[in-house]
């Protein structure tokens, strides 16, 4: 619009200013963007360096052989669908995304309606209890709940044993380490989707639900109808954006059973940790980590569509 | 008439009704929570007990397990005079502190050219910046392993002050582009015909409007540099290198020997600054995380 009106007055008239001021706007919105260029450059260079070609470098390395002289095309990739270890790691990871995540975003669900149903200061100090797991350190508390499931003097197959029920050998029988490891993440994970979908909820405007009662709506008929709409979005996001982390999640699962009984509970992770750091076959550990992608680039590209949208609703 | 004033009738019966229905709700909810805070505290709450006791009475593995029934603070004052466990804790805090300024300039400015200046390119590096967010640190620890080699720094806590960045750079800038997004641009507009400069600018109006938005970052930086257990694992092995989440781990666990105790009482001496900065700080970091669900 500038433009347009300097251009107007330029044709009536004198011809001087104008050449300058269209010269002046230009330069001047050259060196803005060559300070925000600059600005940003040490990002770029971070992304670059350490984010960008390390991943690049990792398809190249997949590549290679163990000695990493040999250029070897797929046969990493082929060797590992041929493993049974890789078929379980493929099949834990997934059973412990989806699973840790859909009780993680279930009891975050209940709990934020716990939450927003009682209200003002006192909020507040049950958030912050609530909020304990999340803030300490996943290594830490791991190691914890290591003691806790420890096979000799489990804290746990005491309080069974004073019931009169035989001790659980928690982390030594695969479905049962699997349960453990499961039961860890969702312990750690599911305060992140309490705050996220009580703020989700606050944002809910009263006149609905105030609508919804006039209209003889019960409790069930409200959520069902009235929250889950108002909340559809942020949940898939936080779903979608859980499913990434937890998919990728290494400390769980290294310190509680190292991938163990019988590498029934390896995740991708802690695999590619054992194959490429500690077994010193770092293009397969590579291939191995690599698997992830596809699954990954899925749930990053709804993530992205979601989150644009949410921005051209906030915008619109 | 007679309608509407069965429909008041009807109306404030309800009304009654649902006052007392949201009563029980009230009780009802402080007793779910109740159990569920119970339950979600019963970690930490055993961590505290076993760093309480004696390795004799751990050893014994006899009695209630729950409680200490001779409580000592041996093990605590047995981690500060310990000199590894001294070591360990004063590489987090460097590396820390280091990542978390480091992050801070990084993102800060990158946030600030992002929301504000714009360049060719700028919208595909916000995306990419988000996209960034969403790779986990798993992914990529095996190729950053050589490049680590390539720099010398295997075995080197400064290789952390170099990765940890990647972790947290793009979450924080992130939030700030949002924070900083939401300062009209009347003010930018008239700091720069009072003849500011852009880093004036940004110094002087943004980052003080925007302090919430960097409570928030920064203590996302923390909780990153502080908490991660992969990148050490892989690339550190002496302990003089070594940092808490590691170092607790191969210090205090030597072959078969597990000395609880201990290990519980490092597990909370290493837990305290987040949980100290949490119970401080969490409404901006709740605030900063949860913008874009309350916007809506």
């Amino acid at each position: 619009m500038a433009d347009g009106s300097t251009g107007a007055v330029g044709v009536l008239g004198s011809g001087r200013p104008v050449a300058a001021r269209p010269g002046g706007m230009q330069r001047f919105a050259r060196r803005r963007s060559t300070i925000g260029f600059l600005l940003a450059l040490p990002l770029i260079l971070l992304i670059g360096g350490l984010v960008v070609y390390p991943a690049i470098y990792a398809v190249w390395l997949s590549l290679l052989n163990k000695q990493m002289t040999k250029f070897v095309g797929l046969a990493n990739f082929r060797y590992l669908m041929q493993r049974d270890t890789f078929h379980l790691v493929i099949f834990q990871s997934c059973l412990f995304a989806i699973t840790a995540v859909f009780f993680k975003a279930l009891i975050g669900l209940i709990l934020a309606h716990l939450m927003h149903n009682i209200s003002g200061r006192s909020q507040r100090i049950w958030r912050g209890l609530l909020l304990v797991p999340w803030v300490i350190p996943e290594a830490l508390s791991t190691l914890t709940w290591w003691w806790m499931f420890d096979p000799s003097y489990s804290s746990f197959n005491w309080i069974l044993n004073q019931f009169g029920i035989a001790s659980v050998p928690w982390l030594g029988v695969g479905w049962i380490a699997r349960f453990c490891t499961i039961l860890v993440n969702v312990w750690y994970g599911t305060p992140f989707f309490m705050i996220m979908y009580l703020a989700a909820l606050k944002s809910v405007p009263d006149q609905l639900y105030e609508a919804a009662s006039i209209d003889g709506a019960s409790a069930w008929q409200k959520l069902r109808f009235v929250t889950l709409p108002m909340m559809r979005n942020i949940i898939s996001i936080t779903v979608l954006f859980s499913l990434i982390v937890t998919f990728g999640d290494f400390d769980i699962v290294r310190i509680l059973t190292n991938g163990g009984p019988l590498d029934m509970t390896h995740v991708f992770a802690t695999y590619a940790f054992q194959v490429g750091i500690q077994s010193g076959d770092i293009p397969l550990g590579a291939a191995v980590s690599l698997f992830m992608v596809p699954i990954l680039a899925v749930g990053a590209f709804f993530i992205l569509r979601g989150v644009t949208r949410r921005t051209q609703e906030m915008g619109a | 008439m007679s309608a509407t004033t069965a429909g008041n009738l009807a109306a404030r019966k309800r009304g009654n009704s649902q006052k007392s229905q949201r009563r029980w709700a009230l009780w009802g909810s402080y007793a779910a929570l109740t159990v569920f805070v119970i339950g979600f505290l019963t970690p930490p709450y055993y961590t505290l007990m076993t760093s309480l006791k004696t390795s004799a009475e751990i050893g014994a593995e006899k009695g209630n397990p729950w409680i200490a029934h001779h409580p000592t603070l041996a093990n605590f004052w047995w981690l500060i005079t310990y000199p590894n466990f001294q070591r360990y804790y004063l590489n987090s805090v460097i590396v820390t502190i280091l990542v978390v300024a480091v992050s801070m300039v990084i993102s800060v400015l990158a946030a600030f050219s992002l929301a504000r200046m714009g360049f060719k390119g700028s919208k595909t590096l916000g995306t990419g910046v988000f996209l960034t967010y969403l790779i986990p640190q798993s992914l990529l620890f095996i190729p950053l392993f050589q490049i680590i080699g390539w720099l010398g720094l295997i075995n080197s806590f400064w290789c952390l002050v170099i990765i940890y960045p990647t972790l947290a750079v793009p979450f924080c800038t992130w939030i700030m582009i949002g924070y900083f997004g939401s300062i009209p641009k009347e003010l930018d507009e008239a700091a720069l015909i009072d003849g500011a400069g852009y880093l004036q600018m940004l110094w002087q109006i943004f980052i003080p409007v925007a302090m919430p938005g960097i409570i928030a970052a920064t203590i996302f930086a923390f909780t990153v540099s502080w908490g991660n257990f992969i990148y050490p694992l892989a690339y550190l092995y002496t302990s003089s290198q070594e940092v808490l989440t590691v170092g607790i781990v191969s210090d205090l666990i030597r072959g078969d020997v597990f000395e609880w105790g201990k290990i519980m009482a490092a597990n909370l001496l290493a837990s305290a600054p987040p949980i100290i900065i949490y119970a401080f700080l969490m409404d901006y970091y709740v605030a900063g995380l949860t913008a874009g669900a309350t916007k809506g």
